[in-house]
């Protein structure tokens, strides 16, 4: 029987890559009797979501805005460079 | 070509620099992400028409991105990869000697309120932030970026066991992290 230790890490890597055929009969296994495991299970899947949230968020938040000094610059630098052509 | 430029950052500096800054998680860095890309959306002009002019200008910045991605990851001592390959190890402060968990994870769930949502998040993000800094650009590259095992073991010369090592281990910290941070109700 597989420990918790290994059926944390195979349920990390389902994340990275495709478990073979014989270590997702295991970590099912395991699962079906290991709360602790599931519970470990939604949390990375949990972990995934936020991540998108966090970012969707952030990239729809209007509040954040490319600061005046920094277009400025950027300007700048365009204009500079194409003079120096 | 100068007034593309100011249109280009008038209708999309702003959305481009939040993309940015939600990848890089730095302001400095965002803004030289959006520099980077206006250069060589000059440079280049090869916009075909097929798509928007943000999405054309968000493909140049992915890519631009990824690039300061890698170079913060070189600037990184390689050592710091080698103690995490050791490290079955690492995971002592997870589990006892017969594998089994020392603290077993609790449930926690996503709220569905806006308001507790936008506080898990940010205590999630904090808790990100507490991460080592090789754990967290591998972390950002994965879930954050997307990009997938073989490219980052590209991106970074290292072996799929090493990415799966890291991730693991930054997986792991962080839910720990949100378990003993987010307070629920």
């Amino acid at each position: 029987m597989m420990t918790c230790k290994q059926a944390s890490k195979l349920i990390s890597q389902s994340l990275d890559r495709p478990l073979s055929w014989s270590e997702l009969m295991q970590l099912k296994l395991h699962l079906m009797i290991c709360d602790a495991c599931s519970r470990f299970k939604k949390q990375l899947n949990l972990l995934r979501v936020a991540m998108q949230n966090i970012r969707t968020n952030m990239e729809n938040n209007s509040a954040i805005t490319l600061p005046l000094a920094a277009k400025a610059r950027i300007i700048e630098q365009i204009e500079s460079d194409q003079e120096s052509q | 070509m100068h007034s593309n430029v100011h249109d280009w950052l008038n209708e999309h500096g702003d959305y481009l620099y939040r993309f940015a800054l939600a990848r890089l998680k730095d302001t400095h860095q965002a803004e030289d992400a959006v520099q980077e890309t206006m250069l060589a959306a000059i440079k280049h002009n090869n916009f075909a028409g097929d798509s928007s002019v943000r999405t054309w200008l968000t493909g140049i910045l992915k890519h631009k991105i990824v690039d300061m991605q890698r170079k913060l990851i070189r600037e990184q001592p390689v050592s710091d990869l080698i103690d995490l390959d050791a490290g079955e190890e690492g995971m002592d402060d997870f589990f006892d000697k017969t594998g089994h968990w020392l603290d077993k994870p609790q449930s926690f769930d996503m709220p569905d309120h806006a308001l507790e949502q936008s506080q898990f998040l940010s205590v999630l993000d904090a808790c990100m932030q507490k991460l080592p800094s090789k754990l967290k650009v591998i972390f950002m590259l994965r879930d954050v970026h997307e990009i997938d095992n073989e490219n980052i073991c590209k991106e970074l010369d290292i072996t799929p066991t090493n990415a799966w090592v890291m991730l693991y281990r930054a997986r792991m910290v962080l839910r720990k992290c949100l378990e003993t941070n987010w307070v629920k109700g």
